[in-house]
């Protein structure tokens, strides 16, 4: 069985689509990206911390784990509150007597997590026809990117994809995200640098409607949150994707750099108050980055975290599996 | 930027604030919390434990056990540790004896890399120097194309090439540079993740073609604590000399800027403080800790006022507002000069004490409504600007219309600007009002 058939499942279960014809099980795809960021994970630099090791060794557990546990949740960046509230409660199912060696509770930690960053697994519904996702996110985080492997992935399931480029600020962003079309068969809607990105965004499903498609992917200029002019562009974008299609976008994803410390939160919080989010899409999540920021975003806001990136390949780009996730970053390695 | 960190430290104080005499366990107190907002700051986990012990352990002495007033000696313990800690000045980048100075940008995907690129391009340029632009990053999709369409934007040289050779560019791009006589060259790479040792290894191989005078770590001034980490592992392989500190201009409190330059020693040079190439400045270490501790950062305030205002304008400008005499046509120009410094709201944040007032923290500057300002004053008749008194009801009718806006809008500003000028008069003639929160 190959590596893209597993990844055609896996995706197609995001999508709620027909799982292509594959005699596939369970089993080999959690390898898969469990097996890649464990590679990654595993290599010398980049073990988890030495400490959460050692916190995870099969000895009883002591007063002093739990400050090691703490100060370990803050480097792999969960932040302060998210960390006392997550020792917190671990420590409250040691006095049950639910984990009495550190074995048990890198286990009870892994579910903890995941439970936290998502409760289900992730869907994104390909209901409406067409389905509008809208990404966005501040600058560098990588949203062409996943626009590119998205328009990729929608494409390999045979679905009709148009990406709008609503970047319509930065630089070559349009050229950029033209590549990845060309890549995946997708249209690319497109105007003049500069345009007016909701414009861009009307056009783009405007078009998608009239040709048919099943997917618009949307790409939006990095903004800082804290831009207040550029948020409230955004939110015009939005409701401007709205009156092409009522309804419409069905999706917003934030694209979250993993190596975002605390700011994180505040990312989430105002680009949420723009335009509602649906998920996370958690980038570069390569082994020295731990992304721990969207454990304490999911604690704080409730999003949950949908897609997730180990790295810059098409493979790499994978829905997102809290129990993996957990287990990477968070276990004992085995 | 910072507000976040400056307002902690202050609700730490606040603790030590008004009770004379400290014991060891107040001043515990408050190197906890110290501990927690630096830790939210985003400083590394290591550097907050050896800056708190530091800052604990000088707490404890008679300097401040003893003073009368130990807050304010605990904010200055903490300002001179924070100067120390983050360089005592600012360090410019290295030049060259002998041109052309090379310059290696190096960093992880989405740090900024290009922009930058394009920014010090600028800076250099303005400063009399010949910059060129070398494009190696070949792995991102019209990552070329970027920095050609950033170079032609700010009137800089770009060197670029098809393929995937990086090195082979980077060599030949520093051959047409010495052939063009320039004397700054700039090249940008792909962005990596310190792990591909595929990608760290192309990068000590473009570093070993170009022998560059500086390479430069262009760092996200969002990073968490794998700030250390990432500096670190670039270190190791190409031992960066500076690095730029970018997205600063955000709510990140910054504390990649600490870590990394506690943790490997090197200077920042520079800081982005927005999406134009021209917003660059370079780091003051001892500003910025001013600015951590909720102190202002007056002096950055003035650079950027120097930069923009004339002097003798300013003063004429000056005596005729404190006179009274300020017309519609003066405000419009004081409103333009002040807003070319930058958005209004990110001037306010260099104020000192304004991180302090909470009436102010709500405040919102609507960058739109200056707009609008503009707009209405834009619509009016020289001899309407010159004597806002004839503007009578048809008069107002037709600025609104002309300037997009209502007649309540043009009442508005005019009723605001008579009440400005009056207590404009008042200020001239030195009766200041009071200021709310002091």
């Amino acid at each position: 069985m190959s590596e893209s058939d597993d990844d055609r499942a896996v995706w197609a279960e995001l999508f709620g689509l027909e799982a292509p014809p594959s005699e596939e099980d369970q089993a080999p795809r959690r390898r898969g990206l469990l097996g890649r960021l464990r590679e990654n994970l595993s290599r010398p630099r980049q073990t988890i911390s030495p400490q959460l090791a050692g916190i995870f060794a099969p000895r009883l557990i002591t007063e002093d784990v739990w400050d090691e546990l703490e100060e370990a949740l803050i480097v792999a960046d969960c932040g302060v509150d998210a960390s006392l509230a997550l020792v917190e409660e671990l420590r409250e199912q040691a006095g049950e007597g639910r984990i009495t060696n550190g074995t048990e509770l890198a286990g009870a930690l892994a579910a903890a997590v995941g439970r936290q960053m998502a409760p289900d697994p992730p869907r994104i519904p390909l209901t409406a026809s067409p389905t509008v996702i809208l990404v966005v996110g501040v600058n560098g985080s990588g949203k062409t990117t996943s626009v590119g492997k998205l328009a990729h992935r929608l494409s390999e399931l045979g679905q009709k994809v148009v990406i709008g480029a609503a970047d319509t600020f930065r630089a070559a962003a349009i050229d950029q995200l033209a590549v990845w079309a060309d890549r995946s068969g997708a249209q690319l809607v497109r105007q003049a640098p500069g345009a007016d990105p909701g414009a861009v965004a009307f056009d783009a499903v405007s078009s998608a409607k009239a040709r048919g498609a099943d997917v618009v992917l949307v790409d939006t200029a990095g903004r800082l949150q804290t831009q207040r002019n550029l948020m409230e562009e955004l939110r015009k974008v939005a409701a401007v994707v709205g009156k092409a299609d009522p309804g419409a976008p069905h999706e917003t994803l934030l694209v979250l750099d993993s190596t975002t410390g605390q700011n994180g939160l505040s990312q989430a919080r105002l680009f949420g108050e723009a335009v509602p989010l649906t998920g996370v899409v958690l980038t570069k999540l390569d082994g020295t980055a731990k992304g721990g920021i969207a454990v304490a975003i999911s604690r704080e806001l409730g999003t949950p975290i949908k897609l997730a990136g180990v790295g810059e390949k098409l493979e790499d780009l994978r829905p997102f599996d809290a129990r993996v996730y957990a287990q990477a970053i968070f276990s004992a390695p085995e | 930027m910072f507000d976040s960190l400056s307002d902690k430290l202050q609700s730490a104080f606040a603790g030590l604030r008004g009770k004379g005499k400290l014991t060891e366990a107040d001043i515990d107190v408050a190197m906890r919390a110290i501990r927690l907002s630096l830790l939210e700051a985003d400083v590394n986990m290591g550097v907050v434990r050896q800056f708190t012990k530091a800052i604990g352990e000088r707490a404890k002495g008679a300097e401040v056990m003893q003073s009368l007033t130990p807050d304010q000696q605990v904010v200055k313990i903490v300002n001179e540790e924070l100067t120390s800690l983050m360089g005592q000045a600012n360090v410019g980048m290295p030049t060259s004896p002998r041109p052309p100075t090379v310059v290696l940008m190096a960093g992880l995907q989405g740090s900024g890399k290009t922009t930058c690129c394009a920014k010090l391009a600028r800076h250099y340029a303005q400063q009399g120097r010949a910059p060129m632009l070398v494009a190696c990053d070949v792995h991102r999709p019209a990552a070329a194309q970027q920095l050609a369409v950033l170079g032609e934007q700010v009137g800089v040289p770009v060197y670029r090439e098809d393929g995937t050779d990086a090195v082979g560019i980077a060599s030949r791009g520093i051959a047409e540079a010495k052939a063009k006589v320039r004397d700054l060259v700039i090249v940008d790479t792909a962005g990596r993740t310190v792990i591909d040792e595929a990608m760290m290894d192309e990068l000590v191989r473009v570093r070993d073609a170009v022998k560059p005078t500086a390479v430069v770590l262009v760092l996200d001034a969002m990073t968490g604590q794998t700030a250390v980490e990432v500096a670190t592992a670039f270190q190791e392989a190409v031992q960066f000399d500076g690095a730029i500190l970018t997205k600063l201009d955000g709510d990140a409190r910054g504390g990649a800027a600490l870590s990394v330059r506690a943790t490997t020693g090197r200077p920042i040079y520079f800081v982005g403080t927005g999406e134009k190439v021209e917003a660059l400045e370079p780091f003051h270490p001892d500003r910025m800790a001013s600015r951590i501790l909720g102190m202002g950062d007056v002096l950055s305030l003035i650079e950027r006022a120097q930069q923009t205002v004339d002097v003798d304008d300013a003063r004429a400008m000056e005596k005729k507002i404190l006179g009274g005499g300020m017309t519609l046509e003066d405000f419009a120009n004081q409103l333009k000069q002040v807003r070319k410094m930058g958005p209004v709201g990110q001037l306010l944040g260099m104020m000192p004490g304004f991180g302090k007032m909470k009436q102010l923290k709500d405040v919102e500057v609507d960058e739109k409504q200056l707009d609008r300002v503009q707009a209405i004053i834009s619509s009016m008749t020289p001899s309407e600007r010159r004597r806002p008194e004839i503007i009578n009801g048809s008069r107002r009718q037709r600025i609104a219309a002309g300037s997009g806006t209502t007649v309540q809008e043009v009442n508005q500003l005019l009723a605001q600007f008579k009440q400005m000028r009056k207590l404009m008069k008042r200020f001239g003639k030195g009766g200041l009002p009071p200021i709310p929160g002091t």
